[in-house]
């Protein structure tokens, strides 16, 4: 079993969501960015999103493209990227990680070469926002063979003419783009969501992570309440930047627990 | 090379052409970049929606241009006879506003009641913010901070035609970023707003799109110069930043074997110098703003700032058509530098009484280095794509007169 697959398994048997967190590879610095990425599974985080920098990120907001040109800026890359999660891998080798980024970068790295030496590094999925089903084709065979995940999105423009299409050949988990726009700008509406994944549990038996516009601790327990798991990224990605650099991984891991409280507490309150 | 029956016949109904194009964009925008393709593929056969993009382009936008030829032009280089297809002619002033009106039609077919749009040199915009106002839709135009410096009197035009100016500050200010900045407000509002691309660019099926709405330029070309010569040119040239002009002018054409073309780059301070906008000469096939082409980017994929005195070349891509048509060596592509630019004005603004726009320019010093080695038939036909006015600050600090 993949380890997206037993953390998921592991999550169903505790009757909880999972947190996933997104944080930004080489944001601010290399050292921080470690320090920061190393901490989350104590911190709370059952999946990690680790963000491959990009340029042009077009599907983000200002948080995370700020983030992304600051881990530029600071010399990180694809490369730099996976290093990082290698170094990560050395202390822990049961939390998910899974790279989410543009295509262009893996494209000039080599879609085949950027699968294996991101299995290598210990990856587990990819998400890659600008290869819709449409144009995967020229990834996903490398993805399988290197034993990753590609994992789709739904949006609110998804519908069920649509779903197939975006099921077929997805694995992993299926990532629900919960607003209109671009990461971390709306906030999700729990109804609207909640609505989404009553209708993708009956197309799809991969679990269901919520992402884009969950900000809080009640946010993302309102989320919890019904998806599998919930992603927070802009929020996490904001706080590298709130106080000191040398800081910036003790902000990150102290919303990550508040998050994480939040989000095992869900159930529990509902049943309550 | 597999020997293809025709030049015309792309892209694919995936949207590429070779290997080129595609549609890498979000999903979140997928069903609806599907949904334009369906709209534009109904409007394409509906002969009331050329009928009434004709009647627009004839009475408003004023077309066709003229084709003129250049008599004092063609005697100051003393070769090849050059005439200059007077797309500056046009209503607002360049080319775009051809696309701009094929596509509005389009977005009220659609039931859109917003527009919004990217632009560089401001050219696109204003087209974008006249065609709005000329119907009645909201218009939000999304320009880089270091654009909107360098082209103030575009960005107050747009702004008295009713339009909203965003200044994008992410990123380098420039037109990949307006384009970033327009995607992700299109993301944001997918239900109401239709985005008007401004170049042969982006997802399918805007390149193929801009291209048939562009092409009216070639048509007219290839009427006009039967009319006067009884012949097709030997030669067709055009500057290109992201290309609509070009493939506008070369589109109807790529099946003459006989007719070549030369389509001319930004080369900036110099294509050796890093500082320059030739995406096919200094670039390599990547992916950005939905599509597959030549972009200018470092060793890891990100995109590298283009370098231009024009505003309107000043594009890290290139429409992936002109990529594939690199490729295959239907189109042969060369540059020019920002003096050769400015050179090419002053000899225009001289010798025919035409301020052109500093991207055709561009296209304009390629015909000044090649006309005077060709015989005197030899027939030239220059896509005038721009008039200058609006570069006339520019070139006064280039020159050191301050206006």
């Amino acid at each position: 079993m993949s380890r997206l697959a037993g953390r998921f398994a592991e999550l169903a048997k505790e009757g909880r969501a999972g947190l996933v967190t997104y944080v930004m590879a080489g944001d601010p610095d290399a050292a921080q960015a470690q320090a920061i990425l190393d901490g989350l599974p104590a911190a709370g985080a059952d999946v990690i999103e680790l963000g491959l920098p990009f340029s042009d990120p077009m599907a983000d907001g200002p948080a995370i493209q700020a983030a992304a040109l600051r881990a530029l800026k600071a010399g990180a890359s694809t490369r730099s990227a996976l290093g990082q999660l290698k170094k990560f891998r050395e202390k822990d080798q049961t939390t998910p990680v899974v790279l989410m980024g543009y295509y262009n970068p893996i494209y000039i790295y080599g879609a085949e070469k950027f699968c294996k030496d991101a299995a290598a590094a210990g990856a587990d999925g990819l998400i890659v926002v600008d290869l819709p089903p449409e144009e995967d084709a020229e990834l996903r065979p490398y993805a399988k063979t290197a034993g990753l995940d590609l994992v789709r999105l739904a949006t609110p423009t998804t519908d069920d003419k649509r779903l197939p299409i975006v099921l077929e050949g997805a694995s992993g988990f299926l990532y629900y783009v919960a607003v209109l726009g671009v990461t971390g700008t709306r906030s999700a509406v729990t109804d609207e969501v909640s609505a989404a994944v009553a209708r993708f549990r009956k197309t799809t038996k991969l679990p269901i992570a919520v992402g884009f516009g969950i900000k809080t601790p009640d946010g993302a327990a309102a989320i919890a309440r019904n998806a599998d798991a919930c992603v927070v990224g802009s929020a996490l990605v904001q706080q590298v930047i709130e106080g000191p650099a040398a800081e910036a991984a003790g902000r990150v891991h102290g919303l990550v627990k508040a998050l994480a409280g939040a989000v095992r507490a869900a159930r529990a309150k509902r049943t309550a | 090379m597999t020997q293809l029956n025709s030049y015309r016949s792309g892209p694919d109904e995936r949207g590429h052409f070779g290997i080129f194009g595609g549609r890498y964009v979000s999903e979140t925008l997928m069903p609806l970049i599907l949904e334009v393709e369906r709209a534009y593929t109904a409007a394409r056969k509906d002969p009331s929606f050329q009928k009434e993009l004709d009647y627009y382009l004839a009475h408003y936008v004023g077309r066709p241009s003229p084709l003129w030829l250049a008599e004092r032009l063609t005697k100051a280089l003393g070769g090849a006879k050059i005439y200059l297809k007077r797309d500056e002619l046009n209503h607002t002033g360049a080319h775009k506003i051809n696309s701009c009106m094929g596509q509005i039609l389009l977005a009220q077919r659609m039931g859109k009641k917003r527009i919004i749009a990217e632009t560089g040199a401001g050219q696109h915009g204003v087209a974008t913010a006249t065609v709005c106002a000329l119907f009645g839709l909201s218009c939000t135009v999304y320009m880089g901070a270091t654009d909107i410096a360098r082209q103030a009197p575009n960005v107050f035009r747009m702004k008295l035609l009713g339009a909203e100016v965003k200044p994008v500050t992410s990123g380098t200010g420039t037109l990949k970023d307006a384009m970033n900045e327009a995607l992700r407000d299109w993301v944001a509002n997918v239900e109401n707003t239709y985005y008007i691309i401004g170049t042969v660019a982006g997802p399918h099926p805007y390149p193929m799109m801009v291209r048939d709405f562009q092409s009216v330029i070639g048509r007219e070309t290839r009427e006009q110069i039967m009319g006067f010569e009884g012949r097709l040119p030997d030669k067709l040239i055009a500057c290109i930043g992201g290309g609509s002009n070009a493939m506008g002018l070369f589109h109807p054409f790529l099946d003459d074997k006989d007719v070549a073309m030369d389509a001319v780059e930004a080369a900036g301070l110099g294509l050796d110098t890093g500082k320059h906008a030739a995406s096919l000469q200094g670039g390599r096939p990547g992916v950005l703003h939905g599509n597959r082409t030549y972009l200018l980017m470092n060793e890891d994929g990100q995109i590298d700032e283009a370098h231009s005195i024009s505003a309107g070349l000043d594009y890290p891509g290139i429409g992936p058509e002109h990529s594939w048509l690199h490729e295959i060596k239907r189109v042969n592509y060369v540059a020019a530098t920002d003096d050769d630019a400015i050179e090419a004005f002053k000899l225009l603004s001289r010798t025919e009484g035409i301020l052109p726009a500093l991207e055709p320019a561009h296209a304009l010093a390629h015909v000044a280095r090649i006309a005077p080695k060709l015989p005197k038939d030899y027939l030239i036909v220059m896509n005038l794509c721009g008039r200058g006015d609006k570069d006339i600050f520019t070139i006064g600090e280039r020159l050191g007169v301050k206006l």
